[in-house]
């Protein structure tokens, strides 16, 4: 797929110039025109990331700076930062460490600039009843547990995020392919590109796909100013974000941002390819398992018991 | 000639009865009111409707879904006439095809309401764009919808041109476009099915019995309403349409719903008996599930009026008297239309596939732009069928009235 798109390429560079005129020309028209409706109008015309040449990728990375830092009012970074070499990230999950505790929740709100207001959260933590007749059954499972103090006595509980699939439904059914599988295994969406349609939420089978319902906002003080194209920049209202295993970190080498804060270490995270590796040493000697591995999705996302019993606080 | 024919056509959409301007005004009333409710949702987002990151589609796509029905059903009048040569359902096959025009303009209208981002359909546009096909079954759809609505719309117009120029038209050119026409009207519904048939995240919808059932009761909704507004226009205006013709169609409904509850019943058990856990959306909503049982109501009204619309249709001498007729198609007109919108798109989401239980209903904003979108549709439809019309009677053009085409 990837392929055929590079092929395009080429074939891009007048239509790219059209389209640049084009742009050009709407905003001579729209005098007198500011900065910031220049900037509009170039969004609007903006092709697909993958058809943007390395000029054209900086370019638009130093205006989206401009534009992002006048917005917060801080120094604001974006960068695009390829995939490594000999890299596939993988994550592992302990479910007898994990006490519920939501934190991983928040970071990630906070790592990512996901919108506080309407909330959106890109990891779920669902919580199980050990007495429950059908343990895997999520039926029985509740998101909106809230007793006074986590793990309670008789619960487990199930982080879900996306589960980076190798064999992803979501990105075989978007018509406009605005999401894709990048060589390091992470999916990725051009939040510029997304029309919307909502068609990857139907097929993803981990509800792991979060729609921009109304207009995003992070206050100005909450702004994480480190940011990736392909990740934690602001969204935009109606088009779809998700878990990119905080692609602004892990492609610059660091943990997630949910691996960080975990108290009880029940998340691991690294290079799939990587023999020496924590994860790959997880897989090779720990019992793991992944959601719904019926459907053939394939997910780079693993979970684990290391334990007898949960930890206890 | 052009000149009059336009003259002509905006004569006769301006002119007419009380009950005529009447109802154009309250449908221009409803736009407007619908409208004025897109306005509001463009600036705020989808947040204003019910739908949630739990139920991702609702109310317009469940609109868009059924609608597509309606129009492949156009095809059901194509066949006979032009297949098989059954002459008495000719004048009503023109009335047909501005249908399909009209439904397929709506379920665009729902597809555009529906998206996030509308205004980058550009994004769409092979070329300019990148229309994933053939991977994304979403392209196929688009592929047969915009083909189809062009295909009917040539059907329409050459068919009224050549009639109004008083030629009679002969089916020898069109005819590739006529056969085509039937594969095609499949193709929409078949593909609007894969759609959802395609998704194993959704074991509710993911069945091969699927495409079969949205034909089955495509087939029997589309003529069921096509058959109450032949009655009008057969009244209101000079267009001829015998009864043969109607019952006809009524015939063509009897089966088409025989089969939709066989492929019911056929779905019904095989989720049953089996007894999976897949069975959760369809507990929802034929039963409850966990105490939420908001569709139910619903469902059941959709299985009783096919059911008592079935029996009446399958009575000859009922079939052949328009009171039960009549009352068979609205029967069977509302309980398709809670059955492939409510009774489809909704449980798919129920529970979600983390399990969430969200209780999805459309809120008025949702359902008044629907009513607008219907409006719309409703107008798009009268307004053409009422020129056609005045065509095919000669009142405005140089038709030649004793003449069959
Ligand atoms: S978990 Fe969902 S969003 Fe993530 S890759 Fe798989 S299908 Fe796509
Ligand atoms: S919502 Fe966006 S990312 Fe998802 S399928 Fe539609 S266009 Fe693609």
């Amino acid at each position: 797929m990837s392929e055929d798109i590079k092929g395009k390429n080429k074939g891009s560079l007048t239509r790219r110039k059209f389209l640049a005129g084009l742009t050009a020309g709407a905003a001579a028209l729209a005098l007198p025109a500011g900065n910031a409706d220049a900037y509009m109008v170039e969004e609007y015309f903006r092709q697909h990331f993958k058809r943007l040449s390395k000029d054209d990728l900086k370019d638009i990375l130093k205006k989206m700076e401009d534009e992002l830092s006048f917005k917060y009012g801080k120094k604001i970074t974006v960068k695009a930062t390829p995939p490594m070499d000999d890299v596939v990230f993988g994550y592992a999950l302990d479910l007898s460490r994990c006490i519920g505790c939501r934190r991983c929740i928040y970071a990630c709100v906070k790592e990512n600039n996901l919108s506080r207001n309407p909330q959106i959260h890109w990891i779920k933590v669902l919580e199980f009843e050990k007495e429950n007749k059908k343990w895997q059954s999520l039926e029985h499972s509740n998101r909106y547990y809230n007793p006074e103090t986590v793990p309670e006595e008789g619960r487990y509980y199930v982080p879900v995020q996306c589960q980076q699939c190798k064999n992803p439904p979501c990105v075989k059914v978007c018509p406009v392919r605005a999401t894709w599988k990048e060589p390091d295994g992470i999916i990725v969406v051009d939040y510029n590109w997304c029309i919307g349609c909502r068609f990857c939420m139907a097929a993803c089978p981990y509800g792991a796909r979060n729609f921009n319902w109304g207009r995003p906002s992070v206050p100005k003080e909450e702004i994480n100013p480190n940011m990736h194209y392909l990740g934690n920049r602001p969204q935009y209202k109606g088009t779809v974000g998700k878990c990119t295993f905080c692609i602004q970190r892990s492609r610059a080498g660091r943990y997630t941002a949910c691996v960080e804060i975990c108290p009880v270490g029940a998340r691991k995270f690294g290079n799939l390819l990587d023999p020496k590796s924590e994860i790959r040493y997880i897989l090779e000697h720990l019992k793991v398992f992944r959601l719904k591995e019926s459907l053939n999705t394939n997910p780079k996302f693993f979970y684990f018991f290391s334990l007898g019993r949960p930890v206890k606080r | 000639m052009l000149i009059d024919a336009i003259n002509g056509i905006i004569r006769t959409i301006t002119r007419g009865s009380r009950a005529y301007k009447l109802w154009v005004g309250v449908l221009l009333v409803l736009a407007a009111i619908g409208i004025s409710f897109v306005v509001k949702q463009a600036s705020e987002g989808l947040i204003v409707t019910n739908m949630r990151n739990q139920v991702s589609w609702g109310w317009y796509i469940a609109n868009f879904t059924f609608l597509v029905g309606v129009a492949a059903a156009a095809v059901v009048l194509v066949i006979p006439y032009y297949v098989y040569k059954y002459k008495p359902i000719g004048n009503i096959v023109l009335i047909g095809e501005i249908m399909a025009v009209a439904a397929v303009s709506m379920c665009l209208m729902f597809i555009l309401l529906d998206m996030g981002s509308p205004e980058r359909f550009w994004h769409l546009i092979p070329g300019l764009g990148i229309f994933n096909f053939p991977q994304s079954i979403l392209t196929w759809d688009v592929v047969v919808l915009n083909l189809y609505l062009f295909l009917n719309l040539f059907l329409v117009v050459y068919a009224l041109a050549k009639i109004y120029a008083g030629k009679s038209y002969k089916t020898g050119f069109i005819w590739p476009f006529i056969v085509f026409s039937i594969p095609a009207a499949i193709s929409i519904h078949t593909v609007t099915a894969f759609l959802y048939a395609g998704l194993p995240s959704r074991p509710f919808w993911n069945a091969a019995i699927l495409a079969p059932r949205f034909i089955a009761s495509a087939f029997s909704s589309g003529p069921a309403l096509m058959l109450i507004i032949f009655q009008i226009i057969r009244k209101r205006t000079k267009l001829e349409i015998t009864d043969e013709s109607l019952f006809k169609v009524g015939e063509l409904i009897t089966w088409a719903m025989a089969f939709n509850l066989f492929f019911l019943i056929a779905e019904l058990y095989k989720e049953i008996y089996s007894a999976t856990d897949h069975i959760a959306s369809l507990d929802y909503l034929y039963y409850g599930l966990q105490g939420h049982d908001r569709l139910v109501p619903w469902i059941w009204t959709a299985v009783i009026f096919n059911s008592i619309a079935f029996l009446i249709l399958l009575i000859p001498t009922l079939r052949k008297s328009f009171i039960p007729l009549n009352v068979a198609c609205v029967l069977i007109f509302i309980g398709v239309y809670i059955e492939k919108g409510i009774g489809l798109v909704f449980p798919g989401f129920i529970p979600g596939t983390l399990g969430e239980i969200y209780e999805y209903f459309p809120n008025s904003l949702e359902l008044w732009i629907s009513v607008g979108v219907w409006s719309i549709g409703f107008l798009i439809f009268t307004l053409f069928a009422k020129v056609a019309i005045a065509i095919k009677t000669g009142e405005i053009g140089h038709a030649n009235p004793a003449e069959e085409h």
